[in-house]
């Protein structure tokens, strides 16, 4: 019975929990054991908050029994990544020089599921201040991919990831700059959603590049994603760049016929580096979607080779500037053998920041240094506007851009972590989206010969989601086969 | 040959605030002269006349009244300080004092 309802969605565990079939409580019982039973092989979470989530479950219970609505995620267990502030626990980056943090404040993205009742398990292991594709950036532990131990989850929003593909959370948040919600759902067979850059509030989201980052939810089906961005979407007067737009209810684009979509491949993405097995799960996916009526035409982004340069550009700068802040003065760690302020700035940035964290702030300085402003980062930004104009072509011939969204599936502990541009180069179809600014998604599209996940992209135009959502769903429920629970699960 | 020399590693290490140990400079000059050829392939595109995008969406300055609003509790902001005294943040000695 237990192993039953942490398998759930949230959608379905919605209508459980109102039929009276189980209560909040009994289902955050049920996450907590499952969590405690499994976790010390799949090391998703950094903490969890027992007390916090039963006394969380036992007030849905209450309000459930005197009939009043506790809302959309009410008792549905959320896992959240360790990049969004919240005054429960800590808040880390899964970095020493953060570690033990105590928000004064809750990221409005977490309040928002707080408001929608939803019962918060604890915080989720990620790459150093988001820094990574595999989460080995961790300084905190080594999340294993639920479909075999011996591989990465992805990242960096591996936690997160791993999390909902080990039933550990019904949906978990993650945050993704470059790929970071996506590449992990795909290699951990989970739906990942980045929505449009402002669709949902940054404000308590730790920044890594501001004008990239946005959050965005892992979840077991496309349903429940759609519920989540529900819940996360909207205007938020503590972030400047969210936008003011309404937003509409995304459920709605379950479910509908997808006749009037013109599904778009870019010839870009389907070249010699894309291995046969992961381009024949890719099209043998579109053709589900053009069995359920979708139009299929080719399309050219021609600026996709240069989406990993400009992107590790621009968000190494962002992430130069961004991480200056961490300085020793008035939160984390200092250094306790600095003797005067000079060295309390640099031996706690360089005893607190790990190799990648520091590597990326090396990057980003050069790039934004006198001298080489106008050769790399001036010139990222007008490549940047090439690529986003790419999309903007291809989306007049197109509603939806289908592609893979990593080269091969996950990869094994230590294989591209001695590389860094071989790491870099992981985040080769995922980049684009976060630079043009568009919403993308990757949901499960079967099993490689290795036994592990295979991910398709969705990319859609600038808050069309409910397109996405649309698309997405269709597939889903037409693939004509369950991708089943990881082995560990 | 790479892209960046040990000298220029240690200039922006000064920059960055960062200490690195001789291991350190040496990868990171192969690592960052690895990465930056990469990013060289930008070069064969021509941007003359494209405006660099800082931002994907079209941002307006974001006015507000002036008004007293209720904000975080000194407790609050003062709880993760790696050292306090009152209403200050403690630091290290700033000026040395020899030079006075």
């Amino acid at each position: 019975m237990s192993q039953e309802i942490i398998q759930k969605t949230a959608h379905e565990l919605h209508d459980d929990l109102r039929s009276g079939a189980t209560t909040a409580t009994a289902l955050a019982e049920a996450q907590l054991a499952h969590i405690d039973g499994h976790d010390d092989k799949v090391k998703a979470y950094l903490e969890t908050w027992n007390d916090e989530a039963l006394a969380q479950a036992a007030a849905i219970d209450d309000a459930l029994s005197k009939g009043n609505d506790p809302g959309l995620l009410a008792g549905i267990p959320i896992g959240l990544k360790d990049n969004l502030v919240t005054t429960t626990g800590t808040t880390g980056c899964s970095s020493q020089i953060l570690k033990g943090f105590e928000s004064p404040y809750t990221a409005t993205a977490v309040q928002k599921l707080y408001d929608a009742g939803g019962v918060m398990m604890g915080k989720l292991n990620m790459d150093e201040f988001a820094m990574g594709s595999s989460t080995e950036n961790s300084s905190m532990q080594k999340t294993a991919n639920p479909w075999n131990l011996n591989c990465v989850p992805g990242g960096s929003s591996g936690g997160s990831a791993a999390s909902v593909a080990a039933n550990e959370a019904v949906i978990s948040i993650g945050s993704d700059t470059g790929g970071s919600i996506r590449q992990p759902a795909a290699f951990c067979g989970c739906v990942g959603l980045k929505p449009t850059y402002g669709r949902v509030s940054r404000y308590g989201l730790i920044a890594f590049a501001s004008s990239l980052d946005q959050i965005g939810p892992l979840t077991k089906d496309v349903e429940d994603s759609a519920w989540a961005l529900n819940v996360l979407s909207g205007k938020d007067p503590h972030d400047a760049t969210s936008a003011d737009l309404p937003v509409p209810d995304y459920r709605e684009a379950l479910g509908k016929d997808i006749n009037d979509i013109t599904i778009g491949l870019p010839k870009e993405y389907f070249t010699d580096s894309l291995g046969d097995d992961m381009r024949q799960k890719i099209e043998t996916a579109v053709d589900v979607l053009k069995a359920q009526g979708a139009k299929v035409v080719e399309v050219e982004l021609p600026h996709t080779n240069h989406g990993i340069a400009v992107y590790y550009i621009l968000a190494t700068a962002e992430a130069s500037a961004n991480l200056a802040r961490f300085d020793g003065v008035r939160y984390g760690f200092r250094h306790p053998d600095a003797k005067d302020v000079k060295e309390m700035y640099t031996m706690t940035k360089s005893e607190g920041f790990g190799p990648e964290v520091q590597r990326r702030i090396m990057l980003g300085t050069y790039v934004l240094s006198s001298g080489y402003y106008d050769a790399y980062y001036k010139k990222a930004q007008k490549v940047r506007a090439l690529i986003r104009r790419d999309f903007d072509q291809a989306f007049e011939k197109c509603d939806i851009i289908a592609t893979p969204t990593t080269p091969a599936s996950a990869f094994e502990f230590g294989a591209k972590s001695q590389d860094p541009l071989e790491m870099y180069l992981n985040d080769i179809y995922t980049t684009t989206a976060n630079l043009a600014g568009v919403p993308a998604i990757s949901l499960p599209c079967g099993l490689t010969e290795q036994q592990l996940p295979a991910g398709l992209q969705l990319i859609g135009k600038p808050f069309a989601e409910a397109d996405l959502f649309r698309v997405s769903h269709a597939y889903e429920q037409n693939r004509g086969f369950d991708m089943g629970h990881a082995p560990i699960a | 040959m790479s892209k960046i020399t040990t000298e220029d590693v240690e200039y922006v290490a000064g920059l960055a605030q960062l200490i690195l140990d001789d291991d350190s400079k040496e990868r990171l000059v192969h690592e960052m002269g690895d990465i930056l050829n990469y990013m060289d392939a930008l070069n064969e595109l021509d941007t003359e006349d494209i405006e660099p995008m800082m931002h994907v969406l079209d941002l307006a300055n974001v006015y507000r009244e002036d008004e007293v609003k209720k904000s975080l509790s000194k407790e609050d902001v003062f709880k993760n300080a790696p050292k306090s005294e009152g209403d200050y943040f403690l630091v290290p000695r700033i000026l040395d004092n020899t030079e006075s």
